[in-house]
C-alpha cells in the first residue's frame, strides 16, 4: 500500500492503468479531461498496453467502446455533462448488449446556460439506461470503485456496464492523499476477463439482431434480472476488496443509523460535509444519521429501508432537478422505497447545488433543525425546498 | 404461438444468435391475423400475377401453377385483390 496525492481525475486514470485495460476510447470534456489526458500519457510512455482510440465525439466514443467490449476486451471511457447526453442512445445499447464497460462520469451541469461545474443532472438524465451507477464521496472512493466496478461488471451473472460518478471540480480537481494498491494486488484481484460469447471470426455469432414484440420484452427482463443480482454479487466482491485494501464498501454507507431520530440522505461529496456537521451536533446530544447510497442503480432499497426504519424525519438532498416531478430523483426513490416497505416517514426533498453552487455547513445545519421540528410535530410544511437559491 | 417460444430465463442474453441461418427458422407467417388466402385451382389461369405482386415472396411457382407458403404469408390480401379471375379468396381460421 502506497500513499499518494491524486486529484479525483488522476486517481481514476491510475486505477484504470492498474486494471490492465485493453481499450480506451474517449473524447475530452471538462471536468473529465484530465482522466483521459493522464491516461494518454501512460499510453505514450508505454506504461500500459492499451489501444487508445481518439474519436470525434462521445457518441463515437461509446460506440467504439461497445465494439471493443464485444470482442472480449476490458474497456474504459470517461465523460461529463453534454458528453454523456450525446452518448445517451449508445448507453442503452451498451447495457442491452451486456458490455461490462466502466465509465468515469465527472458530474457536471447540463446547458443552458452553459456551466462547467458540478451537479448530477447529467447522470440523472440517463438514470434509466440500465447501467450500474455508483457515486463516490471522495478521491479514495473514486479510485477504489473503479477497481471494484470492473470485477462487478465483468461477473458473468451481471455483465452490465458501470458508471463511477464523481462531483465535477469538487472531486475531479481536488488533490487528496489516498492509499493505492500495488499493481500485483490489483492484478490478483482482477484477473483477465473471461467471456462466453464474443466477436470471433472463427466462431461467428450474430450480435445486435432485431427482436420484435415477440422477443424484445424477454431481453429487457433479462437485463432487469441481471441488475437485481448486483447486490449479492457486490457483497462478495467488496469482501474480497476489503481483504486486499482494508477498506469496506457496500450498497450504501450509513452513519449513526442505530441511534438516530432524523436522517439525511444524499449522493457523492456532499455526504462528507453532512457527516461532519452531524458528528459535531451529535456530540452535543443530537441524533442524526447520514445515509449515502454508494450504488444508486440498482437502487439499494433493502439497505435503505433497513437504515431508515427507526427515524422520524428524513431529508433527501438532490443535486439535480426533475422538472415537473412531485420529487426529484433520489427523493422519489426514497419515498417509493418507503411505500414498498410499508413505511410512511415524513420526508422533505432539498434540491441544492445546481450548476456547482456550494452547499454550506450552515445550510445543512438548517436542514437538520427543520428535520427535528418535523420529527416533533410529524408535519411537513413544504415537501420540496430549493436550498441556497436567491429569491 | 408465444407458448412455444422460449422465455427470458432460457434465451441467450442480449438477443445473441449463436447459430447461423436462424432467419430460416423465423416464420413470419406468425404475424398473420385470422385471415389466410386460398386458391381455387379450377379458376386459376397460371398468369402468375399473384406471384409477382406478393410482397413477401410467399407464393411459390410449382408444376401445376402456384402454391401459397403460409409459413411466410402475412395475410395482406394483395393476391386476392390482384387476381384477374378471382381465383384467390381470404378464409377465416
Amino acid at each position: 500500500m502506497v500513499r499518494v496525492g491524486f486529484s479525483g481525475d488522476e486517481a481514476i486514470a491510475y486505477a484504470v492503468k492498474q486494471c490492465d485495460v485493453d481499450v480506451v476510447a474517449a473524447y475530452p470534456i471538462t471536468p473529465q479531461t484530465i482522466i483521459v489526458e493522464k491516461f494518454s500519457e501512460y499510453v505514450y510512455n508505454g506504461e500500459v498496453q492499451t489501444e487508445f482510440v481518439c474519436v470525434e465525439s462521445e457518441h463515437s466514443a461509446m460506440s467504439a467502446c461497445i465494439g471493443a467490449s464485444l470482442t472480449g476486451a476490458r474497456v474504459f471511457t470517461a465523460t461529463a455533462s453534454q458528453g454523456l447526453a450525446l452518448m445517451h442512445e449508445m448507453l442503452y445499447i451498451a447495457s442491452s448488449l451486456r458490455c461490462p464497460i466502466i465509465m468515469g462520469v465527472v458530474n457536471r451541469a447540463l446547458s443552458a446556460p452553459i456551466n462547467i461545474h458540478g451537479d448530477h443532472s447529467d447522470m440523472m438524465g440517463s438514470r434509466d439506461c440500465g447501467w450500474i451507477q455508483i457515486y463516490a464521496e471522495n478521491v479514495q472512493e473514486a479510485y477504489d470503485w473503479v477497481i471494484i466496478a470492473f470485477k462487478l461488471s465483468e461477473n458473468t451473472d451481471v455483465l452490465l456496464p458501470s458508471s463511477i460518478n464523481i462531483d465535477g471540480f469538487i472531486l475531479s480537481h481536488s488533490i487528496e492523499g489516498i492509499n493505492v494498491l500495488g499493481d500485483g494486488d490489483v492484478k490478483s484481484f482482477l484477473p483477465l476477463r473471461t467471456v462466453k460469447y464474443r466477436i470471433d471470426p472463427d466462431n461467428p455469432i450474430t450480435i445486435g439482431a432485431l427482436a420484435l414484440p415477440d422477443y424484445y420484452y424477454e431481453f429487457k427482463v433479462q437485463q432487469e434480472d441481471a441488475l437485481r443480482k448486483v447486490p449479492s454479487v457486490l457483497e462478495g466482491v467488496v469482501a474480497e476488496y476489503e481483504e486486499l485494501s482494508g477498506r469496506k464498501y457496500g450498497m450504501i454507507h450509513a452513519y449513526n443509523v442505530e441511534d438516530a431520530e432524523i436522517a439525511l440522505i444524499c449522493l457523492g461529496s456532499t455526504a462528507g460535509t453532512a457527516r461532519a456537521i452531524a458528528r459535531r451536533l451529535n456530540e452535543e446530544g443530537k441524533r442524526i444519521a447520514v445515509i449515502k447510497p454508494w450504488v444508486y442503480r440498482p437502487f439499494p432499497e433493502k439497505e435503505i429501508s433497513e437504515a431508515i426504519k427507526d427515524v422520524k424525519a428524513i431529508a433527501v438532498l438532490d443535486r439535480a432537478c426533475s422538472f415537473g416531478a412531485p420529487f426529484s430523483a433520489l427523493a422519489s426513490d426514497i419515498i417509493t422505497t418507503q411505500f414498498k416497505y410499508g413505511m410512511n416517514i415524513p420526508t422533505i426533498n432539498c434540491v441544492y447545488g445546481l450548476g456547482g453552487r456550494d452547499i454550506t455547513p450552515l445550510e445543512i445545519k438548517g436542514i437538520y433543525e427543520e428535520l427535528e421540528k418535523i420529527a416533533k410535530t410529524g408535519k411537513v410544511e413544504e415537501h420540496v425546498k430549493f436550498v441556497g437559491v436567491r429569491e | 404461438m408465444s407458448a412455444e417460444k422460449p422465455g427470458w430465463k432460457s434465451l441467450p442474453i442480449a438477443a445473441l444468435l449463436l447459430e447461423p441461418k436462424s432467419s430460416l427458422k423465423y416464420k413470419t407467417g406468425d404475424w398473420r391475423g385470422p385471415f389466410y388466402p386460398t386458391i381455387d385451382h379450377s379458376k386459376c389461369t397460371k398468369c402468375l400475377l399473384c406471384w409477382i405482386y406478393c410482397p413477401d415472396g410467399a407464393i411459390e411457382r410449382v408444376d401445376d401453377g402456384v402454391k401459397i407458403n403460409l409459413d411466410y404469408c402475412k395475410g395482406c390480401g394483395i393476391c386476392v385483390s390482384e387476381c384477374p379471375v378471382k381465383a384467390i379468396s381470404m378464409e377465416r381460421i
